[in-house]
Formats: structure tokens, sequence, C-alpha cells
């Protein structure tokens, strides 16, 4: 039953578009075909899919760990943002060799965590909103990059545009499949997948991460850390931001530019609840996000429909989700207030 | 002295007001103990729906009431999901900050960097007179007006009426409040919608006043602002509208900054109001007593009759 609302929330998303898209004198077919099906329909095509999908599974995973245990990190975008800023310092600071790409690896992971710190540090020490903490931050993350490619590592050859230098090929993740853009860097969420459901499953960190946010009460009286929690759940989603900030730029970008992302640390919020924040299920769900990209951009040049159509489809997807969840887990039966003694006197 | 406060002091006056609005919305509906995290979503959702009104009628009172009707609207989404299905409050409004601000691109795609004919303003003569701070009243959108009018009928609501004091107790104890024969679950739907409209006119003040035109993700994050804005103000409406100019004054700093040539970068002072949101939550948070004194007890706890 725990997937049935996700299938039903996806199936009715699809319903609402190509009802959406007849609504606005499209041919339904036709859009549904180029919206859902056109883009993914050759080796090219789903190859994007997977570059899409990557940093989308790879975020969702990590906030999973965090959303377990109701630790609410909202500013994956921002994390995402600094991880590329700092690896990206590396690629234009430091010319090649082997070790530049790990290194950028590396520094982007502990970039993405340094800033998914700030907010654990002060929900632990001082109880403030991680939400809104996070939140912030993404403001403050965008702003140093756009600050960075504006000006001091600004590529003096690029004609003034806010854009740093191309990145060396030793900068760069190798390609996997010739001809098309797919490159190593959509490993690192496979393996995220595994490293997520060890995790989940067979650590007893992981056990009680469930349980803090499962039963806070018996957690706590069993004596499990929440501030442990918090920690981990923070880093674990600042780190797979992180991580998906150097795909980006060491994948289909290959430089900095003032938005290294499109949204996808927000999006990566309905990969995970879509996914039941199970690792399996976020890779689904991170591939259903992923099309729902794809078919937004095939949207605009097939049938003229503009490409935030999906980020219209992100919010669609998830409040079906929440209601079929309801709809799916409880039998409803229709309980009118006002049967009880001077209801809707004060209202 | 004076003649460089007063354009300083409209400006930060005219930046608190949208703030003004969106957090006694949202105040409202948490004194009723529904979190709604949907704000910057329905503040959008309120600025484009208004700016394609107001655009196309010429009116911008049209698009004001239009940006009310928007957030209502979209607030009545996350209003039955959370309250009559029962879905979590926290996931329910992030899909609704989510939403919002997908809803807005795409049905705002043909109004992209259009820009509002200028409003025609009413007679100032009369305010003018007012010895003192005449010259400031003068200059002041009618909205600004309005929202000092929001404050004081939220004052007396929620603290001198009865309904408000029913709304009270559905934020600290629905089950009392129910037990003794409240609508509880109707008491939440009207907060809830009534903070869906706040931050739609906000939203609308936004693309209509502030600046007239439209922008993708133009609120810029005030809504999550509004949301800190309801815990710095520690549930009360008059610390609100203290934090409103404050956070006001701070978003304009950099305009004055770059006025007056001062070497920052421009991106430096633009994280300024982001900062200063955070070093405010630290601060207040930080204090549990404060805290747990003031917040609703059942904030964002489900309620339902039968239990």
């Amino acid at each position: 039953m725990k997937w049935l609302s996700p299938l039903v929330a996806a199936g009715l998303t699809v319903a609402t578009g190509v009802i959406l898209f007849s609504a606005l004198g499209k041919n339904p077919l036709l859009a549904f075909y180029s919206f859902f099906v056109a883009p993914i329909n050759s080796l090219n095509g789903l190859s994007e899919l997977a570059i899409k999908a990557s940093p989308l599974v790879l975020i969702a995973l990590g906030l999973a760990v965090g959303f377990r245990a109701n630790v609410w990190n909202i500013g994956a975008e921002g994390q995402l943002t600094m991880g590329a800023i700092v690896a990206g310092g590396i690629a234009i600071h430091y010319g090649g060799g082997a070790l530049l790409l790990p290194a950028m690896i590396l520094a982007g992971a502990l970039g993405g965590m340094a800033w998914a710190a700030i907010p654990a540090v002060l929900r632990t020490r001082f109880n403030a909103n991680e939400i809104l903490v996070s939140l912030m931050l993404t403001y403050v993350a965008q702003l140093v990059l756009s600050y960075l490619v504006h000006d001091p590592w600004r590529d003096p050859q690029g004609f003034n545009f806010p854009q740093s230098p191309l990145f060396p090929d030793a900068a760069l993740y190798p390609i996997l499949l010739e001809g098309t853009r797919l490159n190593a860097g959509a490993l690192i969420p496979l393996l995220a997948v595994a490293a997520a459901w060890v995790f989940m499953r067979k650590s007893f960190l992981g056990y009680e991460m469930r349980v803090a946010g499962e039963a806070e009460d018996a957690a706590r009286y069993a004596g499990f850390s929440a501030t442990r929690a918090i920690w981990v759940g923070m880093l674990a989603g600042g780190a797979a931001a992180g991580l998906a900030g150097v795909g980006e730029i060491a994948g289909p970008l290959g430089q900095l530019l003032p938005t290294v992302s499109p949204g996808y640390g927000f999006a990566a919020i309905i990969v995970a609840f879509v996914g039941r924040l199970h690792p399996i299920g976020i890779l689904c769900a991170g591939l259903l996000l992923a099309l729902l990209y794809l078919g937004g951009d095939a949207a605009q040049i097939a049938i003229n429909l503009p490409a935030a159509v999906s980020g219209l489809f992100q919010g669609v997807l998830l409040f079906y989700l929440l209601g079929a969840d309801v709809l799916v887990n409880y039998r409803v039966r229709v309980v009118r207030e006002d049967r009880y003694p001077r209801g809707g006197a004060a209202a | 002295m004076i003649d460089s406060i007063v354009p300083i002091l409209i400006v930060t006056l005219g930046a608190g007001t949208p703030l003004i609005f969106a957090a006694l919305g949202e105040l409202v509906t948490e004194k009723s103990g529904v979190l709604n995290l949907g704000v910057e979503g329905m503040m959008l959702v309120g600025a484009i729906v208004a700016f394609i009104t107001a655009s196309n009628t010429g009116s911008l009172w049209l698009g004001v009431g239009a940006g009310f009707a928007a957030g209502t609207a979209i607030a009545l989404i996350f209003a039955v999901l959370t309250l009559t299905l029962q879905a979590n409050q926290v996931a329910a409004g992030l899909a609704l900050a989510i939403f919002g601000a997908g809803f807005s691109a795409f049905v705002g795609k043909g109004y992209l960097g259009m820009a509002l004919q200028s409003q025609p303003r009413g007679d100032p003569s009369l305010l003018s007179s007012v010895p003192l701070i005449g010259s400031v009243l003068a200059e002041l959108h009618p909205l600004v007006y309005l929202s000092w009018l929001l404050f004081a009928a939220v004052s007396w609501f929620l603290y001198k009426s009865r309904p408000g004091l029913v709304l009270r107790a559905a934020g600290e104890s629905p089950t009392s409040a129910h037990s003794i024969g409240y609508p509880v679950i109707r008491i939440r739907y009207l907060a809830t919608l009534f903070g869906g409209a706040m931050a739609g006119v906000a939203g609308a003040y936004l693309s209509l006043v502030n600046a007239p035109l439209w922008m993708e993700g133009m609120t810029a994050g005030r809504g999550w602002i509004a949301l800190a804005l309801v815990v710095f103000a520690s549930w009360r409406p008059a610390r609100v509208m203290l934090g409103a100019y404050l956070f006001g004054g701070v978003t304009i700093t950099q305009f004055f900054a770059q006025g007056s040539g001062i070497g920052f970068a421009s991106q430096a002072m633009s994280t300024l109001p982001y900062l200063a949101t955070i070093v405010v939550l630290v601060l207040i948070s930080r204090n549990l007593t404060l805290i747990r004194l003031n917040a609703p007890v059942s904030l964002g706890k489900p309620f339902h009759p039968d239990r």
C-alpha cells in the first residue's frame, strides 16, 4: 500500500497535464507524446534523462536521511551552489593533473557540508528553525556565486559575460557514452543509493534516526541523541547537494555560471517525498522528475508551452501525493462538526 | 537633515508594507494552530494574478482584489490537504511554495519584464498639510495605510474580540475548544484562508506598487522572511510591525549605500536581509522560555474532531 499513492499521484499528474494541454488548445495526444515520450525515445534522450536525474536522486537521498528524523533541510539548492563554488574555485586556480577532479569532488562535498553545518549549529546551539536558516543561506550562496562570476572569477576572454573560464579537461567527468553527454558523474547517485540503503536499513545510527522521526518520545526515552540526528541529517543533505553541484559544473556545464542549477535542490524535496524516503523509491521518483524537466524543455520547442510548466507539475505532483496518501491509508468518513452543541457560534 | 530623512522614511515604510501583510496574515493562521510554510508561493501567485489583472484592466484596485482572491484560492488547496485530509503541514507548505513558484512562472510567461502604466494618485494636499510629518504622509501609498488598518484590526480581533479568543483557543488547545463546541476545523480553515488572502495582497503590493512589473521569483524570499518575522515577533502583532520596518530598512540600505558611493559589491549588500533574518532568528529562538510562552501550543499539529 505504501507505494500506491506515489503511483496514483504520478498518474494524476500526467492526467492533469493532458487536461491542461487540451485546455490550452493543444492536441492532447501530441502534447502527451512530446512531453513524456519524445524526450526519451533515443539513446541521447535517455542519457539526458540520466544527467537530469543524477542530481535529483543524489540530493533526495541525502535529504531523506534528515527527513526521516524530521530534520528539514530545505536549503539544498544553496548547498549545491556552495559545492559548485568551492569545486569551481579549485578547477579555475589549479590547472590540471589526475588529482584535480578527485580534489574537486572532495571539496564540493565539504563545501556543501559546511553550508549545511551553519543551520545545524544554529539549530542545535540556539534552537533556530533549520527550515528558515537553510533557505536564507540559499539566497546568500546564490549571491556569492553571482559576485564571483561577475567579478573576480569572470572569464577575461568571455566578452564580459558573467561566467568563469571553461574548465580544463582534467576537471571534467569522463564521458561514458560516446556521442552523448552522459558522464561518469552519473555513477555517484547509483553508489549513493546503495550507501543510503545500507545506512537506513542496516546501521544502528540509521535506525536511531528513524525512531527519532517516527516516535520522538521513544527516541528520547531510549537515549538517542537528538543533536546527533540533526547533525547527521543536515550533513548528509549538504554533502549530497555539494556533490550534485560538482556534478553540474564538472559535467554538463563545464564552467561556473550565475546559476548552476535549475532548482534541483527544491525539486529533490519532492523526489524524496514521492520516493517515500526510500532509496529505490527515490531512484524511481528522480527519473520521473527528470522526465518532467526534459518534458518541459521539449514542450517549449514542440508545442510552444513555457518550460515553467515543469515547475507547475512538480508542485501538482506533491499535492496529489499528499492527498492520495490520506485516501489510500484511511477510510474516508464524513463527520460534520456542527452536530455538536454550539457549533458555528464562533466563526 | 529632515530633507534626507523623509525619502528614507518613505522607502522604508514602503519596503516594510508587503512584509506586514504577509506576516500578519501568517500570524493569524499560526495563532489558530496551522503552520503554513507556503507564504512565498502564495505571494508569488498573488503577485502575478494581480499584475495580469491590473495590466489588462488598468485598475490598481482590481489588481489588489485579484491578488487577494488568488491568495485565498491557493491557500484553500493547502487547507483542504492539511485540515480535511490531515496531510503533514510542513510537507504541504513546501509543496505550496514550490507550486506557487511554478504556477506564477507558467502563467506569467507572457508578462515577463512588462511594466505597468503609472497609477494616478489621490489628492495628497490634505495629508501634506499635517504638521511635521505631512510631507511623508502625502507620499505614502494607500496600501501602506491599509497595512496600518490591518494591524489595528488584527490586534483588536485577536486580543479584544470573542471570535479572536476562540481562534487562539483553537491554536492552543483544539481538544478543549472542540469539547466546548467550537468548530476547530472551520476556524482553522478561515484563519488559513485569511493568511492566504493577506499573502496575496502582499504579492500584489510587490508587483503593482513596489516595482510595477513582473519577474519570476520577484518576491526574493520575502515570504520566508515573513515567516521568520512571526517568530521574531513572538506571535505579537505590534512586534510584527516593528520587525517589518526594521527589515524594510535593511532591504533598502543597499540603494542608499550605492547612492553614497560605498565601495561594496552590490551582492554583498543584497545578502543583508537574509543574514539579518538568520541573526534575528537566532537571537529570538535561543530564548526557549520566550518561544514556549508565546508560540501557539498546537502549532503545526493536526487535529481531528473524532480523536
